[in-house]
């Protein structure tokens, strides 16, 4: 009870925070509430949408949560991301005519190894050289992002857009969206964010991998004296971090625009981070969470166009002040301090 | 050519060195900051409206340095009051930079993402870029010389030591994390009224990680940062340069390839490829007494 | 009959409860000015909270405080260094990377036009170097210096701030005996000028070789107050303990086996150390089935290392050159855990750092290390029902209490958790038993608990490697004991062949 209490009071502070900046900017906190509320979920579409956005959002939560759960910080889920849908968008413009059911599953397979690989980097590093991840993930996300500028702009370029752009995939790589979400082009791909979950947490707390993950992440030390190849499972754990943001190439290239277009990503990789630590790195956590932000960000688009002064960064201003509470542990040491007073 | 692209990398720096100062000073003292990229973003937003309000960079340089100084007060009350987790909460600070300042302008000037345009006559020719190599001089300077540096550097490296000696270590922290604020607030104020002469959405464009990138390269010490945040500055230059020349064959260079040159560099630099790099003892560590 | 001088240093009825423990309960201590002033007693038992609320590190719940006469109550740590109390941490509150000068300056910088004035500082230190004899090169960074010097250094910053009471907690801990020497030599001097120390230790030893006085705690109280010339060790280990204490577990005498358990030949480990001491060299041991080889050393000549470079042989940080045998296999390139699997129960020496997941529940702990062996594992998936069952019946057999699996292991007493590491590498019988520390910072029930357990190994035909500081645990317990020193194995004794004082002496390089 008292876990879940802290997020919950966090999301109340952050959204009151939030508010209270749209109510310096001369709007009714009370209007832009109900406007965020409706824009979320008022018609399947808007639901649809919501949806939409949360599902990358389970990808990077569950990617940021596997690498802490081995006590490493994934800031990369952004460049493992970007690598996972360019490989995707990749293999779907040049097997051009790879047939429907495979042709998914190949272009999954691409943008979870590319992920994969990306996240390897780090973890290598990590892992056989001892240096700190935070930075070096931040520097293969600029990395990530300059080599997909480069591809889109030199190797694949769509050649019938002014937009930066790689060529579209063939048909047969495209998922359908469900047709019952008023045109939302939400398909298979959210259905394999929540069992992917499942899966996530069937192997952290079920498997002897899951054990060992879980453990060099409480005290490497230990886990290194118990006979643990700590580097090993660091760098497994890292490299799992990486395939799980590669996921979001699915949902981005396959479930909806064939292609990669430079800059899709309004900061998912990030949003994984708040979105990992508000759900507590828990599978069910992370789902919740992602669907909380995936309704901000689809409530304040609406925003934009339904007030005078907010804009849809708004969005950003409310996951952040939800972050920041939820990661101000001392903020809520209240709720903890039972036992002792000093 | 050569002289003109040498301008440009010190000019294109200039930002760079301010919140590479502002880094140090807040690492040094043991607190990682990831949150200079949205201090900068606020110092470039409080730069321009203040430069537009009264027509005077100065004073517009002023009201970026207390808008650092205000985002860094958040950051060291999240992180020294509360406690949170450094990396965290420095995320959390850019998201929260990223999202108010285009709020701000559209409160402030009704525009989506940007400013209106600060008048040529009234933003900086070149006064920024000879501040931030005094500020890399005075940065030594107290470092090495003077009693707050000397608690600076303590407060980094072993902090038990600083409380042993009587002096308050969250003290010392907070007012380091303040002069972080005011000095990439500053690198704000260059990027607005010096490199450019507006505020635009998200302007800082990854120069706060830049920053602190520079600073690791540098190991932590004032000017081989400096020189490293010249090196950056320089590949930066060098790419708006060639961008669109043809060298070789048909094609123009591919400038993605100098534009990621700084970070693979940095990433080699940590991996202990070319050279080593020490980070503070403390860095990261919440101070407690036990 | 004239007054006495007021003490230096006097605590009335000092009381702090931390929660639901009475760290001190009703302390009295008097400690008469010029004096060297003895405070012992065993881990937990109230010293370094009685210190702290000295040096107004902590706040007491009731009583008084006084220095020279004068009733107080710091405000603050600044406060009580003002009026001259210093202390001297067991772990130096140095910064490496900084000056010995910097270091001693700190908070005391003497500045003049905004800059420090490091040639003032200079001068007055060279005065007081001359005046009690502590030499220390300034400039170089703390970090090299070696441990005796860097002692000297933390001496030198409370001199430098005027200090007349040092308080020096477990200072020798880390020293070999002839810097122990040294240090004693100085602390003399300190007191023929007039200064008063007090001198936290637990080595009855030393508080009969140095101090005038002595207080003993136990349990959070005072439990007696001695001149040292009208004392004994005997009596102030009855005062520590609240029993007879018996240092001497009868052993029977080994019965060793043909064959060799562990082997370790002409082990290095190059690279820096601390203080620039060698890491390893040439170290060449073997322990054979059926008796218990003790490593005999002071803290920091190299015991983490040899246990490192045993458990992992195949990391470079932890083993440049020689080769290890284990159990009649060479492992010399073998990863840890394979090494684990062939028998090896490890109790390591730091067990917060090394042996437990504290945040995790015992159930967990108890699984660590096992996690892929039948029967709690089954095709990578673990069997929760199979692991309950055996954590629920090792917890009882070992008595670890409270004996609830669910319970975080960060919440159990030292003794408990050691007696869980032990319920969870023996629940298979070992071949081979490496023990590090096993009874550091345990209760005295669980001290002979764990001395019998790893001779039942032994008897049992495990060969049982046991690296102690503690001279009396390895007299007891070794069949034969190694001396390393300085990286080095530098004397060979066997059981009964060696004298408690000759052994020290070998400890200590001589």
């Amino acid at each position: 009870m008292k876990r879940l209490l802290q997020p919950l009071l966090s999301v109340l502070l952050g959204l009151a925070l939030g508010l209270g900046v749209t109510a310096l900017a001369g709007e009714n906190p009370w209007t832009v509430l109900k406007i965020l509320a409706s824009g979320a979920f008022g018609t399947g579409y808007d639901f649809g949408m919501t949806l939409f956005y949360a599902t990358p959002l389970v990808f990077t939560g569950l990617s940021v949560a596997v690498a802490f759960h081995a006590g490493l910080f994934n800031i990369g889920a952004e460049g493992q991301l970007t690598m996972g849908a360019l490989a995707a968008a990749a293999t779907g413009a040049i097997l051009f005519r790879v047939a429907s059911p495979w042709a998914p599953l190949l272009a999954g397979v691409a943008a979870v190894l590319a992920g994969t690989l990306w996240g390897a980097i780090p973890g290598w590093l990590r892992a056989r050289r001892g240096s700190h991840e935070v930075i070096n993930t931040i520097m293969l996300n600029f990395i990530a992002a300059g080599l997909a500028n480069y591809v889109t702009l030199y190797l694949l370029k769509n050649p019938e857009s002014q937009n930066p752009e790689t060529r579209a995939v063939g048909d047969g790589y495209l998922l359908a969206p469900f047709s019952w979400l008023g045109g939302a082009p939400v398909g298979w791909a959210t259905p394999l964010a929540l069992v992917t979950a499942a899966g996530v947490g069937v192997l952290l707390w079920r498997t002897s991998l899951g054990f060992e993950i879980r453990a060099v992440g409480q005290n490497e030390a230990a886990a290194r004296a118990a006979g643990i190849a700590t580097g090993r499972v660091q760098l497994l754990a890292f490299a799992l971090a990486g395939g799980l943001a590669g996921l979001v190439g699915v949902a981005e290239v396959l479930g909806n625009v064939g292609r990669f277009r430079v800059g899709f990503s309004p900061e998912y990789g990030f949003l994984g981070i708040a979105v990992a630590l508000l759900g507590r790195n828990r599978p069910g956590g992370i789902l919740a969470a992602a669907l909380l932000f995936g309704a901000l960000h689809k409530g304040a688009t609406s925003l934009d166009m339904e007030t005078e002064h907010v804009t849809r960064e708004l969005s950003l201003v409310f996951q952040a002040l939800i972050i920041l509470s939820v990661s101000a542990d001392g903020l809520w040491s209240w709720l903890h301090r039972r036992r002792s007073s000093c | 050519m050569l002289i003109q692209l040498i301008g440009s990398t010190f000019r294109v720096s200039t930002p760079l060195v301010f919140a590479m100062l502002g880094g140090l000073a807040s690492e040094r003292a043991g607190v990682v900051n990831l949150a200079l990229e949205g201090m900068m973003l606020f110092g470039a937003l409080g730069a321009a409206v203040g430069t537009l309000a009264t027509h005077s960079p100065w004073l517009g340089a002023l009201c970026g340095l207390g808008s650092g100084v205000l985002l860094a007060a958040v950051y060291g009350l999240v992180v020294l009051r509360w406690r949170a987790n450094q990396v965290v909460a420095g995320m959390g600070i850019n998201m929260l930079a990223l999202g108010l300042t285009p709020e701000f302008c559209k409160m402030l000037y009704d525009q989506t993402g940007r400013t209106p345009a600060i008048p040529l006559a009234e933003h900086f020719q070149a006064a920024p870029m000879y501040g931030a190599w005094i500020g890399v001089a005075l940065a030594w300077f107290v470092l090495r010389f003077t009693r707050p540096g000397l608690w600076l550097g303590f407060a980094g490296e072993h902090p038990g030591a600083l409380d042993a000696a009587g002096i308050s270590v969250t003290r010392v922290r907070w007012l380091a994390v303040l002069a972080s604020g005011a000095l990439a607030g500053l690198g704000g104020a260059a990027l607005s009224t010096f490199s450019s002469s507006f505020f635009s959405r998200d302007m800082a464009g990854g120069r706060g990680y830049m920053a602190l990138a520079a600073l690791i390269f540098g190991k932590w010490r004032p000017l081989p940062a400096a020189l490293a945040c010249l090196l950056f500055g320089f590949t930066d230059a060098l790419q708006d340069r060639l961008q669109g020349v043809v060298v070789w064959g048909r094609e123009p260079i591919p400038v993605q390839f100098i534009q990621i040159l700084p970070y693979v560099v940095t990433i080699l630099v940590l991996a202990g490829f070319v050279g080593q790099s020490r980070a503070p003892k403390a860095l990261g560590v919440p101070f407690e007494r036990d | 009959m004239a007054a006495a001088p007021p003490a230096a240093v006097e605590l009335r009825a000092l009381s702090k409860r931390f929660g639901g423990v009475l760290a001190n309960a009703d302390v009295h201590l008097r400690v008469a000015a010029g004096t060297i002033h003895g405070i012992v007693g065993e881990n937990g038992a109230g010293k370094s909270t009685a210190m702290k609320l000295l040096l107004g590190l902590l706040r007491p719940d009731s009583g008084e405080i006084f220095v020279h006469g004068q009733p107080c109550i710091w405000a603050s740590p600044a406060a009580a260094m003002a009026r001259g109390l210093g202390m001297v941490h067991q772990h130096f509150m140095l910064a490496g990377a900084y000056s010995a000068l910097d270091n001693i300056l700190l908070g005391a910088e003497p500045v003049r036009g905004g800059m420090i004035n490091r040639r003032q500082a200079r001068t007055r230190l060279e005065l007081l170097r001359q005046q009690y004899g502590l030499p220390v090169d300034w400039d170089s960074p703390v970090e090299r210096l070696p441990v005796g010097v860097q002692q000297r250094i933390e001496i030198l910053k409370l001199l430098y701030r005027d200090a007349n009471i040092l308080i020096l907690d477990e200072p020798t801990a880390v020293l070999t005996p002839r810097e122990t020497a040294e240090l004693f030599a100085n602390l003399r001097r300190l007191r023929n000028e007039g200064k008063t120390i007090l001198l936290i230790t637990h080595k009855l030893k030393e508080v009969m070789a140095i101090t005038d006085q002595v207080t003993v705690f136990r349990a959070g109280r005072v439990t007696g107050e001695r001149v040292t010339a009208n004392t004994n060790p005997t009596e102030l280990a009855r005062l520590m303990v609240g029993r007879d204490v018996v240092l001497n577990l009868a052993v029977a005498p080994a019965k060793p086996q043909v064959g060799v358990a562990l082997e370790a030949a002409d082990l290095h480990l190059a690279g820096p150390a601390v203080g620039g001491r060698t890491r390893l060299a040439q170290v060449s041991l073997q322990v054979r089935p059926g008796e218990i080889v003790g490593i005999a050393g002071v803290e920091g000549n190299g015991q983490s290392e040899l246990l490192q470079a045993l458990l992992h042989p195949r990391d470079p940080r932890c083993r440049t050159s020689g080769t290890v045998r284990c159990l009649g296999q060479d492992v010399t390139h073998w990863e840890a855990g394979r090494i684990r699997e062939l028998g090896v129960a490890l109790v390591p020496e730091d067990r917060h750092r090394e042996g437990l997941l504290l945040e995790r529940p015992l159930r967990e702990n108890f699984l660590l290390g096992w996690q892929r062996r039948s029967p709690f594992s089954r095709g990578g998936f673990l069997r929760p029902s199979a692991l309950t069952s055996a954590a629920a019946a090792a917890v009882e057999e070992y008595d670890v209490r409270p004996a609830d699996l669910g319970l975080a292991v960060g919440r159990l007493s030292g003794g408990n958790q050691q007696k869980l590491i032990f319920a969870r590498e023996f629940q298979e019988r070992p071949r081979l038993v490496i023990a590090a520390q096993p009874t550091r910072g345990v209760d005295v029930g669980a001290i002979e608990f764990i001395h019998r357990r790893l001779v039942r190994a032994r008897d049992e035909g495990a060969g049982v490697l046991l690296v102690s500081f503690e001279i009396e645990e390895i007299l007891a317990l070794a069949d034969r004991i190694l001396v390393l020193y300085e990286g080095r194995i530098t004397a060979e004794f066997a059981r009964g062949e060696v004298s408690e004082a000759e052994l020290g002496l070998k400890m200590g390089g001589s």
